[in-house]
């Protein structure tokens, strides 16, 4: 994806990722000290935590097919909450990713539908709108200067509407129609979603791109010129202009890679249910923001990782699903989510905070 | 940094990936399904009224891209049509903004309101105020136990409870033990009488799980989760349908027993019932709520007259669709008004 043009000398960028440890004085500091100050080490203690806690207050954790259960509801908020991650560490917001991943599933399902095309017309459309959906925020921010916050508040309000009234004005529903006897389905169902076994266990297909996934994010972000790029345009956009960086491309590219995660998920939610409804989304977004959140990635950017917002999307999972796997009281549902998500966020505090201390 | 040399460069094979992909679209048809396959029948329409010209607006607590209320719309639009009526649809789901848009009806000075009622305190100044202006208020779907408090005139709906408790005597006839009560939208009075209902009538325990319904894929693994987590649970209550839809799925992922009940219909529902993943629907009928609605106003300006005396309401449910009736139905679903 670097489509560099190297038109100026050296790129020297601020080394890339984690907190500040390039700094002189850390240098003596005991490995596992070191290790523990990385921003995903501690959401990572903080998943542990969060896990051991639900593996004893609730049985039924503790059997395979629930973790897998567990671990697919975790895929669907990180498979978005990863681009949303780099983009965070670019320095940018993107709040239209809930509803960008319904108008990608719209997009696709009534392309398909109703010109009667082959599915997959309508899977690779879907991919072009949204990509231009993501150069759009893109664009905009670049070119106007103006906060990601409200630029992308706009899009998402538009695609709201958007959403409603296209689906409204093509089909006379509010809901999609049925795509699932349609030519390609099946072959677009086994890409999107699929569902393998693993001893006995079903897994779905979701889990293996969320980690494959971060993978190559991880690589991107920490082995490529581009990364580099990521943490430049989100520490100090100017000083990163003035070496060379190429501010406006990365920034533009990081709203298409949401553009990308929101289609991906967007596509799997449509080969699963069949059908989408226009209403959907709503919210969302602000779930993956958190996951990036608490997977360490700072809300002013510069810093982050890949590997964090795993860790985050896998507590934001386990904690939902623990909940209704523990038999609590479902009143109480929401306010047990926001307890458990603030005291791993702490846990992930104190983690960093003791590493850190001297 | 030079961008003019290099567009038109970058420029023309975009071009030509787009006439490559023009070309490809032309070839890949599907040959199942789409649109092509969906018979085109027409709504239920026949004439016109002669009458007068006049205005009605129907504001309801609808959320954006609910089914539901689509349905709703379609048959008071229906019944606007036959009427001569202007119809002036609005809906905000938070009670202050859809008391303001009555006051805005109001201020246009309409023929008619009808309104729902799903938090009936925060509307009982504009229905005095639309009194007040003697503006016919009429009220739908929701509040069948507060309508004539309010100073309704009329009201069109199926009491909550009541389907609740129908769809849980139905669990009785069935032979089930333990059924879970699914909430997508939690702290919604009509959603929380439903399973109320249920809960009431129905011999077995009840239990209720509150879901994300503006999320699918984790409505489905927590409807998953809570049948790994009861394997006792062999029914489960939906209560729109695209959740019931979900909820089909998550039956099968859990390799659980349970069967699948719900609330309210749409095309691909009746579909799953006659295939037998959803055993039944409680319909209370939207389309006839909105059609009603619109023409009870009409006939009291034009005619005078009171639908349910004016005394009673007027309850368009609990019907029961299953396998027996799913046929009949299954048409008009198709076309997305029943």
């Amino acid at each position: 994806m670097s489509m560099t043009r190297q038109a100026e000398p050296a790129v020297t960028t601020p080394p890339a990722p984690g907190p500040k440890e390039t700094d002189g004085r850390t240098a003596e500091r005991p490995l596992a000290l070191r290790l523990l100050a990385r921003p995903e080490v501690g959401v990572f203690l903080g998943a542990v935590a969060v896990y051991v806690f639900f593996l004893i207050a609730a049985p039924p954790v503790r059997d395979g097919s629930s973790m897998a259960n567990i671990l697919y509801q975790s895929s669907t908020i990180g498979i978005v909450a990863i681009p949303v991650a780099l983009l965070m560490i670019g320095g940018e917001f993107d709040l239209s990713s809930g509803v960008a991943v319904i108008a990608s599933a719209l997009t696709a399902s009534m392309l398909a539908y109703q010109l009667s095309m082959n599915v997959w017309v309508g899977v690779l459309v879907a991919l072009l709108v949204s990509l231009a959906v993501g150069f759009f925020n893109g664009w905009m921010v670049v070119k106007t200067g103006l906060p990601s916050f409200l630029v992308t508040l706009g899009t998402f309000l538009i695609l709201q509407g958007v959403n409603l009234a296209v689906t409204k004005l093509v089909t006379g529903n509010v809901a999609t129609d049925d795509i699932s006897d349609m030519d390609g389905f099946d072959q677009a169902k086994s890409v999107f979603a699929s569902s393998f076994e693993v001893g006995g266990v079903n897994v779905k297909i979701t889990i293996v791109y969320w980690l494959v996934f971060a993978a190559i994010a991880t690589w991107v972000l920490l082995r490529t010129k581009y990364g580099n790029w990521i943490f430049a345009v989100g520490g100090n956009k100017d000083s990163a202009r003035a070496v060379g960086v190429p501010v406006n491309f990365t920034k533009i590219s990081l709203f298409m890679l949401v553009g990308f995660g929101a289609w991906f998920l967007g596509m799997h939610q449509l080969f699963s249910f069949n059908t989408v409804q226009s209403g959907e989304g709503v919210g969302i977004e602000l779930i993956y923001i958190s996951a990036a959140v608490i997977g360490g990635c700072l809300l002013t950017g510069g810093s982050g990782s890949a590997i964090g917002p795993v860790f985050g999307a896998f507590m934001f999972g386990m904690v939902q699903q623990g909940i209704v796997y523990a038999g609590w009281n479902p009143d109480w549902f929401k306010a047990f989510l926001g307890v458990m998500l603030l005291g791993a966020v702490l846990i992930n505090l104190w983690v960093s905070r003791t590493a850190t201390r001297r | 940094m030079d961008r003019s040399y290099s567009r038109s460069r970058r420029l023309t094979p975009v071009v030509a990936v787009a006439a490559a992909a023009a070309l490809t679209l032309a070839g890949c048809s599907s040959s199942s399904g789409g649109k092509k396959a969906e018979e085109s029948a027409d709504g239920a329409s026949a004439g016109k009224a002669t009458t007068p010209r006049m205005t009605i607006a129907l504001v309801t607590h609808q959320s954006a891209g609910d089914t539901f209320w689509d349905i709703v719309r379609k048959g008071a639009e229906a019944a606007a049509a036959k009427g001569n009526v202007k119809l002036v649809y609005s809906a905000d789901p938070n009670a202050g903004n859809q008391a303001n848009l009555v006051q805005n009806a109001i201020d246009q000075k309409v023929d008619g309101i009808a309104i729902t009622l799903a938090k009936p305190d925060a509307l009982k100044d504009v229905v005095s105020k639309a009194n007040a202006a003697g503006i016919p208020v009429v009220g739908l779907n929701s509040g069948v136990s507060e309508w004539q408090k309010l100073g309704l005139m009329e009201f069109f709906g199926q009491d909550e409870t009541v389907a609740g408790e129908a769809l849980g005597k139905r669990l009785n006839e069935a032979g089930a033990k333990k059924a879970v009560c699914v909430i997508q939208e939690q702290g919604n009075i009509g959603l929380t009488q439903r399973c109320d209902g249920v809960k009431k009538t129905f011999e077995g325990d009840t239990e209720t799980l509150n879901v994300n319904g503006t999320d699918m894929p984790s409505v489905k693994s927590t409807i998953t989760a809570k049948l790994k987590q009861d394997s006792d649970i062999d029914y489960v209550v939906a209560l729109g349908a695209p959740f019931a839809l979900t909820a089909a799925q998550s039956v099968s992922e859990a390799g659980s027993k349970a069967k699948v009940a719900t609330f309210d219909l749409n095309k691909q529902l009746t579909g799953a019932i006659s295939e037998g993943t959803i055993e039944f629907a409680v319909d209370q009928q939207p389309y006839l709520q909105g059609y009603l609605a619109i023409d009870s106003l009409w006939l009291y300006k034009n005619n005078g007259n009171y639908m349910g005396g004016g005394e009673q309401p007027v309850l368009t449910g609990p019907a029961f669709v299953d396998k027996s009736n799913v046929e009949a139905i299954a048409k008009f679903a198709a076309k997305g008004t029943r």
